[in-house]
């Protein structure tokens, strides 16, 4: 019921922006649109979703807040990515980091993130939640620390902390 | 003025398209051509996509109504490669792991013993 509420909802306003044209919008569009996203909800209601969790409106503030972070690191990721394209200068490597999150949606955000940032690509995910990234260029430093939790920052900066306070 | 802005998103965008199709080139094995085929166009499009939105603002505000639906339909549309991008990458990657293919040139795989689950 919760899954089919929300696929309708979130639906019929992607329809309304998808037909959005600068004024407002006919009758009968929002009557195809009532009974699309109805059946959009009818299927994806199947879908069974184990963690809910409830809105919370700190939790938005702070994905929105992340936005700007999380370019500033792809821009820069990009030209370095782009300097490997030019000169083919990389060492290749599968590392793999202990970031110690929770939930589905946490890990989630940080794959995403880390296979968004240029110079990384999630592989792998373990039972532990353990990630498996190709890098593509191995700092040699990344060996030296031993420490599990501090190999993170070589690979994805403070991503992991970022996805504690939006996820969990 | 706005113009320049629209030229230089552009120019940027298309400069890391190209980019990635050299990168998708050059590189030795899928996983590092999966970085430039799918990191460079992100960005690229970002620019593009930007580049779009700017002028369907502009447009807008000159008082053509109708185009604010071109940046709105734009920023959809970043935003569905912005969440599609990733997954599929890792998608493949992963396909590709397991399918047997080692990463070409690789100084370390710590996934090693974890294929066989």
């Amino acid at each position: 019921m919760r899954v089919f509420v929300s696929a309708t909802i979130l639906s019929f306003i992607l329809w309304l922006l998808l037909t959005f044209n600068g004024s407002l919008w006919q009758a009968d569009e929002i009557l195809a649109g009532i009974v699309f996203s109805i059946l959009a909800g009818l299927i994806t209601a199947k879908i069974n979703i184990k963690e809910h969790k409830n809105l919370s409106l700190t939790r938005w503030l702070m994905f929105i807040a992340y936005f700007p972070r999380f370019f500033y690191e792809m821009a820069k990721a990009n030209f370095d990515v782009a300097y490997r394209v030019i000169t083919g200068k990389i060492k290749p490597g599968i590392v793999k980091i202990s970031p110690g999150l929770k939930n589905n949606l946490s890990v989630t955000l940080l794959a995403n993130s880390i296979t968004l940032t240029p110079g990384t690509l999630t592989v792998e995910v373990d039972e532990d939640k353990n990630l498996y990234v190709h890098w593509i260029n191995v700092r040699d430093d990344f060996f030296q620390e031993h420490e599990e939790k501090c190999r993170c920052k070589y690979v994805c900066s403070t991503f992991p902390d970022w996805a504690r306070r939006i996820g969990e | 003025m706005i113009w320049w802005i629209i030229y230089v998103c552009l120019g940027i965008g298309i400069v890391f398209n190209l980019l990635a199709s050299l990168g998708l080139l050059r590189f030795p094995d899928v996983y590092t051509r999966l970085h430039a085929g799918t990191k460079c166009t992100t960005f690229g499009s970002i620019f593009i996509a930007t580049a779009v939105m700017v002028y369907g603002l502009y447009e807008w505000w000159k008082g053509n109504d109708a185009m604010i639906s071109m940046t709105v339909h734009s920023f959809l549309a970043l935003l569905a490669i912005l969440i599609t991008n990733p997954t599929g990458a890792h998608a493949i990657a992963r396909a590709a792991y397991r399918s047997g293919v080692k990463p070409a040139g690789a100084v370390v795989d710590e996934l090693g013993g974890e294929k066989d689950d």
